[in-house]
């Protein structure tokens, strides 16, 4: 996997996302038109396809029928061969080695195989096709591509039986290790894929025009993928199926499909299973170990739609209503977790064509069905426009759905009737009742106290702010606490304060290729179910597969665990195992005893471990729990005993969630975590413990959802951490797996950190508290641990730029370098003995230097007035740029001296309005931020004031919820259509206008020139991580103008504390990652690469200069300069300096001045220029990405060969800047007011100038309408799909039926996240909408006939008329504003997420409203429901609810009070 | 933290002063303690800082965790907080009274700041009230023998330390009564000596022994596995003209209280001048007022400092700001005068009188000499170094500011010989004594453990 050329490299870490779509003919009528269109739906899907930096190289594409039978037999009587009936022969695709002694030596090898398979190979076809047209990467590695045919053995039967044995042979083949790849291999199926364009498959591959090629059904996929490097096997169908979306637990269920393998064994397969072990294929994608696993799992017998539910679970545990099937999935989540994450899939064995969704939804899958019985399934509606006339039916999968269309009976199974069909096929209610539950376990009495718990906790290495900053606070709350103003400690590697080994290792977290989850307002899709036991076989169907042990949550209290100790039960034996080992021996031999222990305890069939470190003394010292749990798991899966056996750890040492997320996520069930309990015992109650452990277990969710994993179950094993200075072999050896950088620590340095506690514990005579290490809020004095920010730092800062004195910077600048704690940078120095130095007068000047230096994101509402403004008037004078932050910007503002020149679109989008976006020099897209990446925000209501709910377009006093994710991007391909909106929306219409010979406005002056934004570019922010430089070239390809890789010490803001230092890996890492793999890539020159997180001075600008970066943010630092001196209190909003808060009292004594923070930055570049003549460069860009330049310091302690091994000075080109074809548009040409459109005209309205209503007809693509400004309006005749008036800025979008098509009320009308973030505005839907409509409206007023799930999520205001069926989890996060819901069975109550919002009666005021609402929906869209209920209002209107938060309502009331 | 918005909303209170007049009549504490509840509400002032500069290098010398047991004592766990405090303070009762408090100097809130001296003497004395502290024996003893040579601040500090790092400790005294500045050098109504007694009862209950009116020998150095000098920096800054120095002149007084006798030295009835306008000199003002002189005169070769910080001084760095001290305020009350006069020396000495000079920089301004009454000279102008007899005795170099103190900046000289305070560093603040005193005892103690190996 290495790469010596890019170290940085993950190729483990690729993403790919994507379009599917197919169609079924249920009339069982096999047609080449089949064929025909489902390639016209992909290649109609071209915006959801990747390519190269060049565009001739598609990132793949492919297409799945079933076998054409006359086509092939035509071929095969001209060879003479005889193929016999459909089912006696099987065909083979396979992708060969270019050269001909590879070809045949491939074919030998398999014809051998097949031979002494019994499955004799009837013959060889080269599969005609036309490399010329392909992109050179692609014909650089195209592989020979032949078929070939076998024959069926005389005592297998067609179909199922056939397959199997074709299985079993492609399995034994491919253990030989050829190059070749087999594509498919079935007698029912056949795949034609390879790495082109959308457009090129159809002509490739001469076969697919043929007309004689016909099949019933065909599944098309187009891939995204983050990389460019060449690969045709990635490219999809799979064998099985095709995957829009990502497992984000795929090491977990790697890992434990791979242990399953032990217990699994099938009637059907017998004695063969071993030889098709492993199921799963090394180093494959996601989406192909799903493919392998549902492969093996249906060639084991399993119904297809019934693997799909086992591996893609509904939420059936959640809070909602109980489903029918409830048993049947109990059943099966004893044996199989979920494979979680974003997911549409389709699949077909040739037999029938399935389709899943993931239990969250997050994949839109539409599905139609013509008057002839042909099921059009696809991510966007409306591909198949020809169609439309003759559509019956139009509806979407919503999450956790399974739907199956029957080939053979033409019976299309949808979601309920299958589950039900399936859970009466077994009396799983019987069974489940073998499933013993925590509670149903007697109680059981407590064991000993700890006497001296100081001395223990000493011993595990607590600080005395554990306790009192994380421990109780939790056991107080039941909460995590909140902390601010990010990290500036040194990594666990370079601390010399003995930091536990969990603070080694970072959590991962989703950024751009799959999405984060909600788990506090989407609850009803999480689960925290854990079970203990044997994990059964999952191919067989019996009762004792699920004599299982459930507990509710992973936290255990000492008296659930004595349960679990004295469980009496024939299904579990459960033996400890002590994790002690006497002070006289070594780590290395006890980490030998404890497996010979765990050996023995499974020689005497133990089934459930509890590993134990209880009784650490003088002594005895314990084996670090998390060393522990993850060597035992590694050594299970080794001995192949990992499914019978279930870890539960009882330790001292896991105090807060990081450590309990890393315990789970490693191998441990279930942790009780004694010692934390026997402190909270100590100051407060048992009740407090509860509390705790409440705390913990939603902290272990929210890390967990953070990587958009819902389920804890899923989440176990799933390793979803990086370990940064740990030494390769330790990590290889003990934490298998996990991506590891900047090797440096090992065994014996984790031994000797334990054995200091341990000291200090038992052999120090000092008595008294535990010691303050302050890791978060600076220490000074003994065993402390060092910050970058000192107060001796601070003071010489302010001072420096307060008197302007260059001597006081550059002291400063010296003892952060020399003095401060160790950072990558700072062990970093410059090879000024290669360089031949210029005169410092030939350097670019400092003018042109600051141009290139940002303020970082800091919004109105986190900052106050006075300190937001200073920085953008500081960075505007300096020709710089300043951020807006997440939170908007008044706008009179714009055009000034304080307007920000760049504009940050976040996930809560507030005061995202057209204006905004035409204001900005640059418009961010934040995917994540440094202090807690994949998390979201809230800020409370009493935060916002008048002034900061204007900026935001939110309402005074009513809470403002960021989302985790953004929700209109949930892969990259998403992120790829948010960056073509914005780039639309922000775009200058005038410019259009000056294309086609108008007058062109005159350009205005001074500052309002330099934020005109005909220039404005598009850039996301992603947060430093393994893996980022593969996100940063999808990002490139999805056509980013710059991205900024931010460090995960930075961010300034309020977030949990454990997400501030335990998640996100520092720039340098992240920074170096993407260079190299955008060069790699050979995208490097079409985005300018920025970085920022506790950028201090110049040599810490000139480090990320070399290791690639070409702009530089700072936010800490002018924080510092304006008055900030790090208090930490910003989420407390009493920051004394009058920076953090809006407490009119405390912003008197704001003192900054935009001097100081220009003072700054010039300081910072006069160093940088000082560094620059001493490399001997005249220019910032001549030294991008010279790495080569950079030298270790002397006696530095980590290897980072990786990062300067790298050399490359390539940079942005203004030229290479991706194309948007945005003069292509329709509406950039538009001169009608009628038009037709197809989905591929995305944005629609988007570029519309003044006054206009226009008439659309067809079918909308993404975002139709988005940022519609007042004044403009657009009527569709016709469906549209994801993101209707995403941004909506005061338009009016109406969206009716199709004219010319038979419709009926239940049918889907518009897509997903309609109207996100929209600020003003009307919408008329005159149909059902998908998930999330209305998420985060905080203005627009819309009517809609039907929602999905998650209706009016996080809306903050505007009214929303929803007068038809409603999903779950309505309203969960709405703040503000008012849904008045049509509930006609009364079942809106059970719909309802009551963590914000009560359903109230309809009165006064808000009747008339309402009516008027509806009026005008009746006018725009003729809808006849509105017709209806107008008809005769006042009848209706008891059934309908007004779904309203308890601060809005309070809000309504004082208006109500005012206005009288 | 204290009170989140506990900053906004109170403002500092420190223990104020008894009045004037009263407390010239005695020699009995300066301040009147403020009670629990106004302590419990200055701590919650503290705002927990991120970077908490009153700990700092800036701040408290000895990194007392000044956020952390202002937290406990706002929230009324005042003995948890007491047990914060002695994590770092060895001896919070005679910080708490003499300090000047570099903390409340670096403290964010500047002119506000916390009123950490008085917080941190409530709690240790209302330790002792409740019998909180009570003598703190290590667990377990080395075995290794360790004399400390002085029983100052530092040398208190040092012994302290090294006794709870389970060693056998020996102070060796050379005055009659064990505490160093602390007994003789401060006055009793600065810190009354009971205070000093009880501290070295409670170490002796400890297991530390002190052995008074004894010259130590460098033979010690044999006996004991390590030895510590903390015997201060004694040696005063001698002027052209004769006068008393003022340490002799504190010490005569503080034996005066304590035995009830008259002083040797007294300045009763006499005019006093003052040279040196340190903490020293004001010393000598309250003193010779509670002895009813007649009246007291402070020369400062200095220009007067300025009332507010100069941009070249500025936080959180010490102020060079004028302070009217507890001396001056009460000669102000008794004289109608602030007893100050700067930029002035003593040019010479006649009977009763002495002639002043005018200073500019440090040259006499000709022209401006005066005569003025004069007893009672008292010489307050600082010291040089410590004593050489000792060094020569213990055969230990000094560096050129006549201190113990070896290039590498460590506190061993030479074998198992080691200093401390202001004997190592010159004269300086009992914090920084205090500091340096524990500094050397876990220096000794890494040594002997390194030794026994």
């Amino acid at each position: 996997m290495y790469d010596q050329q890019y170290p940085l490299y993950h190729p483990e870490l690729e993403h790919e996302s994507c379009g599917v779509g197919a169609i079924v003919d249920l009339s069982g009528r096999a047609t080449h038109r089949t064929v025909d269109q489902a390639l016209t739906i992909v290649e109609r899907l071209a915006h959801r396809a990747g390519s190269d930096a060049l565009g001739t190289t598609g990132d793949g594409v492919g297409i799945m029928t079933q076998l054409p039978h006359e086509f092939f037999t035509a071929w095969a009587r001209e060879e003479g061969i005889l193929l016999g009936k459909p089912g006696d022969y099987g065909v083979g695709m396979f992708f060969l080695p270019e050269d001909e002694v590879g070809v045949s030596n491939v074919c030998r090898i398999f014809d051998q195989l097949s031979a002494s398979e019994g499955i004799p190979v009837l013959g060889w076809r080269d599969v005609p096709c036309h490399p010329a047209q392909l992109g050179a990467g692609a014909r650089r590695t195209m592989p020979r591509i032949r078929q070939c045919f076998l024959k069926r053995p005389s005592d297998t039967a067609p179909g199922a039986d056939f397959d199997r044995k074709l299985y079993i042979l492609r399995r034994v083949f491919e253990k030989q290790d050829t190059d070749a790849y087999i594509c498919s291999l079935s007698c029912r199926t056949v795949v034609y894929k390879g790495m082109m364009l959308v457009s090129q498959l159809r002509s490739f591959y001469d076969d697919l025009q043929d007309v004689r090629y016909v099949s019933r059904m065909a599944m098309v996929h187009s891939r995204f993928s983050t990389n460019t490097f060449p690969s045709w096997s990635k490219a999809h169908p799979q064998r099985f199926l095709l995957h829009n979306g990502e497992i984000n637990t795929i090491r977990g269920n790697h890992d434990r499909m791979k242990a399953r393998e032990e217990t699994m064994r099938s009637a059907v397969m017998g004695d063969s299973m071993k030889r098709v072990l492993p199921v799963v294929a090394e180093g494959g994608s996601d989406s192909q170990m799903l493919d392998n696993t549902l492969e093996f799992m249906a060639m084991n017998g399993f119904p297809l739609p019934l693997a799909g539910m086992v591996l893609l679970p509904e939420p059936w545990q959640g809070d909602g209503a109980e489903t029918p099937w409830r048993d049947l999935y109990r059943y099966y989540a004893t044996m199989m977790e979920p494979w979680d994450g974003p997911a549409a899939i389709l699949y077909s064995d040739g037999d029938s064509v399935c389709a899943s969704l993931d239990r969250n939804g997050l994949r839109p899958l539409r599905c139609a069905l013509t008057d002839d019985k042909r099921l059009i399934l696809s991510s966007e509606a409306g591909v198949l426009f020809e169609e439309n006339a003759h559509i019956r039916r139009r509806w979407k999968l919503k999450g956790g759905d399974v739907l199956m269309a029957d080939l053979k009976t033409g019976e299309l199974l949808e979601s309920d009737a299958l589950k039900a069909h399936y859970a009466r096929q077994h009396p799983y209610g019987e069974w489940t009742k073998q499933i013993v539950r925590l509670d149903d376990l007697p109680e059981a009495a407590v064991g000993d106290k700890i006497e001296d718990t100081k001395a223990l906790c000493r011993a595990f290495g607590y600080a005395y702010e554990d306790v009192q900053d994380v421990i109780l606070p939790m056991a107080k709350s039941g909460q995590e606490p909140i902390a601010s103003m990010g990290a500036d400690e040194p990594l666990a590697a370079l601390s010399k304060a003995h930091p536990p080994l969990y603070d080694y290792f970072k959590q991962r977290f989703a950024q751009v290729t799959n999405p984060p989850i909600d788990a506090l307002r989407e609850a009803c899709k999480t689960d925290c179910s854990i079970y203990l036991g044997d994990d059964g076989n999952l191919l067989s169907h019996e009762a004792d597969n699920c004599a299982v042990l459930e507990l509710p949550s992973p936290v255990l209290t000492e008296e659930e665990l004595r349960r679990i100790r004295d469980i009496d039960h024939v299904s579990f034996k459960v033996m400890e195992i002590s994790l002690l080992y006497p002070v006289t021996t070594r780590l290395r031999q006890a980490m030998r005893d404890f497996f010979a222990a765990c050996d023995a305890a499974c020689a005497k069939g133990a089934n459930i471990l509890i590993l134990s470190d209880r009784g650490v003394d003088a002594s005895r010292l314990a084996i670090p729990s998390l060393l522990a749990v993850s060597a035992l798991e590694q050594h299970l899966i080794h001995i192949k005993k990992r499914t019978k056996v279930s870890v539960i750890l009882e330790s001292g040492e896991p105090r807060d969630t990081h450590q309990l997320a890393m315990l789970i996520a490693y191998g441990a069930r279930a942790v009780n975590p004694y010692l934390a309990h026997a402190v909270i015992r100590e100051s407060l109650s048992d009740d407090a413990v509860q509390n705790y452990n409440r705390a913990l277990t939603a902290g272990v969710l929210k890390i967990a959802s953070k990587m958009g994993v819902s389920t804890l179950q899923a989440y176990q094993s799933a390793q979803l951490f990086e370990a940064v200075g740990l030494d390769q072999q330790f990590v290889d050896h003990y934490f298998t797996n996990t991506p590891c950088c900047l090797g440096g620590k090992g065994l014996h340095d984790v031994e000797a950190d334990s054995r200091y506690h341990h000291d200090a514990a038992f052999s120090s005579p000092l008595q008294g508290g535990l010691d303050s290490v302050g890791r978060h809020r600076l220490r000074t004095g003994g065993s402390v641990e060092e910050h970058l920010y000192s107060p001796r730092v601070i003071h010489l800062l302010q001072q420096a730029v307060w008197t302007d004195d260059e001597a006081k910077f550059d002291a400063y600048a010296a003892l952060v370098e020399n003095d401060g704690p160790r950072t990558i940078r700072a062990m970093l120095d410059f090879k000024y003995e290669v360089c031949n130095p210029v005169p410092l007068s030939e350097v670019e000047p400092v003018e042109s230097i600051v141009k290139r230096f940002k303020t970082g994101a800091m919004s109105y509402g986190s900052i106050s007035r006075e300190a937001h403004e200073c920085m953008a008037k500081a960075m505007n004078r300096l020709g710089g740029k300043s951020n807006s932050g997440e939170g908007g910007e008044l706008p009179e503002r714009f055009g000034t001296e304080l307007n920000s020149a760049i504009k940050q679109v976040a996930s809560g989008r507030f005061g995202v309005t057209r204006d905004y976006l035409l204001s900005a020099r640059e418009i961010q897209i934040k995917m994540a931020q440094g202090a807690k990446p994949g998390e979201g925000g809230h800020l409370p209501g009493a935060k916002v004031t008048d002034s900061v709910a204007k900026t935001r377009c939110a309402t005074p006093g009513i809470s403002l919820i960021s989302p985790p994710p953004h929700h209109d991007i949930y892969s990259i391909e998403d992120l790829a259509e948010l960056i073509y909106d914005l780039q639309v929306a922000c775009h200058n219409p005038g410019l259009c206008q000056v294309s086609s010979a108008q007058s062109a406005e005159p350009r205005s002056q001074g500052f309002r020139a330099s934020c005109a934004n005909e220039e404005a570019k598009i850039t996301v922010k992603l947060v430093s991580s393994t893996g980022v430089g593969t996100i940063a070239s999808g990002v490139a390809k999805a056509g980013a103008g710059g991205i900024l890789i931010s460090g995960g010490e930075g961010g300034t803001g309020a977030a949990p504390m454990s997400s501030i230092h335990h998640a996100g890996l520092p720039w340098e890492i992240g920074l170096a990652e993407a260079h190299q793999v955008l060069c790699r890539n050979r995208l490097r020159q079409t985005v300018t690469l920025e970085t920022d997180g506790k950028l201090m001075t110049g040599h810490d600008v000139a480090v990320a200069l070399l290791l690639g970066a070409e702009e530089f943010g700072f936010a800490t630092a002018p924080l510092i300069t304006m008055g900030c001196r790090m208090m930490r209190v910003c989420h407390l909003g009493t920051c004394p300096f009058g920076v953090a808060t809006q407490d009119p009292r405390l912003r008197k004594r704001f003192i900054g001045k935009p001097e100081y923070v220009e003072r700054f930055m010039i300081f910072v570049a006069r160093q940088l220029r000082r560094i620059m003549a001493k490399l001997g460069a005249r220019t910032v860009n001549e030294l991008v990405g010279r790495s080569d330049l950079l030298k270790l310091k002397d006696g530095a302690e980590m290897n980072l060969s990786d990062l300067t091994g790298f050399a490359r000075n390539t940079h942005f080109q203004p030229e290479s800047k991706h194309d948007f074809g945005l003069r292509e548009r329709m509406d950039a040409r538009l001169i009608q007011d009628h038009v037709q459109l197809t989905t591929t005209d995305r944005a629609f309205g988007a570029l519309l100038k003044g006054e206009r209503h226009i008439q659309a007809q067809g079918c909308g693509g993404q975002s139709f309408g988005a940022f519609l400004p007042k004044g403009q309006s657009i009527t569709l005749y016709g469906v549209a799909n994801d993101y209707v008036g995403k941004g909506l800025s005061g338009g009016t979008i109406s969206v009716c039926p199709p004219a010319d098509a038979v419709w009926s009320p239940g049918d889907t009308l518009i897509g997903n996240v309609a109207l996100y973030g929209a600020t003003g505005g009307y919408a008329f839907i005159a149909g059902m909408a998908g998930e999330r409509f209305a998420v985060r409206n905080s203005g627009a007023w819309a009517v809609v006939e039907g929602v999905g799930d998650h209706g009016c999520e996080y809306m903050t205001g505007g009214r929303v008329a929803v007068l038809g069926p409603v999903g779950d989890n309505f309203g969960a996060g709405m703040s503000g504003g008012i849904a008045w819901v049509l509930d006609e069975d009364g079942a809106l109550v059970n719909r309802i997420n009551g963590g914000l919002v009560r359903a109230h009666a309809v009165l006064g005021e808000q009747a008339a409203e309402l009516r008027r609402l509806l009026e005008m929906h009746a006018r725009h869209t003729d809808s006849r429901r509105a017709l209806e209920i107008l008809s005769d209002f006042e009848a209706w209107l008891p059934r309908f609810r007004a779904v309203i938060s308890n601060e809005y309502l309070d809000y309504l009331k004082g208006v109500q009070a005012w206005a009288r | 933290m204290g009170k989140v918005t506990g900053f906004m909303e109170i403002a500092r209170s420190e223990n104020p002063y008894r009045d004037a007049a009263a407390r010239l009549n005695d020699f009995g504490a300066l301040h009147s303690p403020q009670g629990a509840e106004a302590r419990r509400a200055q701590a919650s002032r503290c705002m927990n800082c991120g970077v908490p500069f009153c700990q700092s290098e800036f701040g408290c010398p000895l990194h007392n965790l000044i956020p952390e047991w202002n937290d406990l004592l706002y929230r009324g766990r005042e003995r948890e907080a007491l047990e914060r405090l002695l994590m770092t303070a060895p001896f919070p009762e005679f910080t708490g009274r003499v300090c000047p408090a570099l903390c409340e100097k670096a403290c964010n809130l500047e002119k506000d700041a916390l009123t950490n001296r008085d917080n941190e003497l409530y709690l240790i004395e209302t330790g002792f009230e409740r019998d909180w502290v009570r003598p703190r024996s290590p667990g377990r003893r080395t075995g290794r023998r360790v004399a400390v040579v002085g029983s100052g601040p530092a040398g208190l500090a040092c012994a302290d330390l090294l006794n709870r790092l389970g060693h056998a400790v020996s102070v060796i005294e050379r005055a009659d009564r064990a505490g160093g500045l602390l007994m003789y050098g401060i006055p009793s109504m600065k810190l009354p000596k009971p205070i000093v007694e009880r501290r070295i009862r409670l170490m002796e209950a400890e297991g530390v022994r002190f052995t008074l009116n004894t010259e130590a020998s460098p033979e010690i150095m044999d006996v004991y596995d390590a030895v510590v000098l903390c015997g201060g920096a004694k040696k005063p800054r001698s002027l052209k003209v004769e006068g008393v120095y003022a340490v002799d002149y504190l010490t005569a007084a503080t034996r005066a209280v304590l035995s009830g006798d008259e002083p040797v030295i007294t300045a009763r009835d006499r005019h006093v001048v003052v040279v040196g306008g340190g903490d020293t000199g004001n010393d000598c003002v309250g003193t010779a007022l509670r002895q009813g002189c007649a009246s007291v005169l402070q020369l400062e070769m200095m220009p007067a400092p300025p009332a507010e910080r100069l941009p070249g001084n500025p936080w959180p760095e010490w102020p060079r700001t004028l302070r009217t001290d507890y001396g001056q305020l009460e000669a102000i009350h008794r004289q109608g005068g602030d007893p100050r006069v700067y930029e002035t020396t003593v040019k010479r000495r006649l009977p009763g009188q002495i002639e002043t000079v005018k200073l500019r920089g440090f040259d006499p301004i000709s022209g401006t000499e005066q005569l003025l009454p004069c007893d009672l000279l008292l010489i307050a102008a600082g010291f040089v170094g410590c004593e050489e007899a000792t060094a020569e005795r213990f055969g230990a170099a000094l560096n050129q500011k006549g201190c113990m103190m070896p290039e590498n900046g460590s506190h061993r000289l030479r074998d198992n010989l080691f200093s401390a305070g202001d004997m190592r560093t010159g004269q300086s603040l009992v914090v920084r004594a205090l500091a340096d005193g524990r500094a050397a005892a876990l220096e000794v103690d890494s040594y002997l453990k390194e030794d026994a190996q």
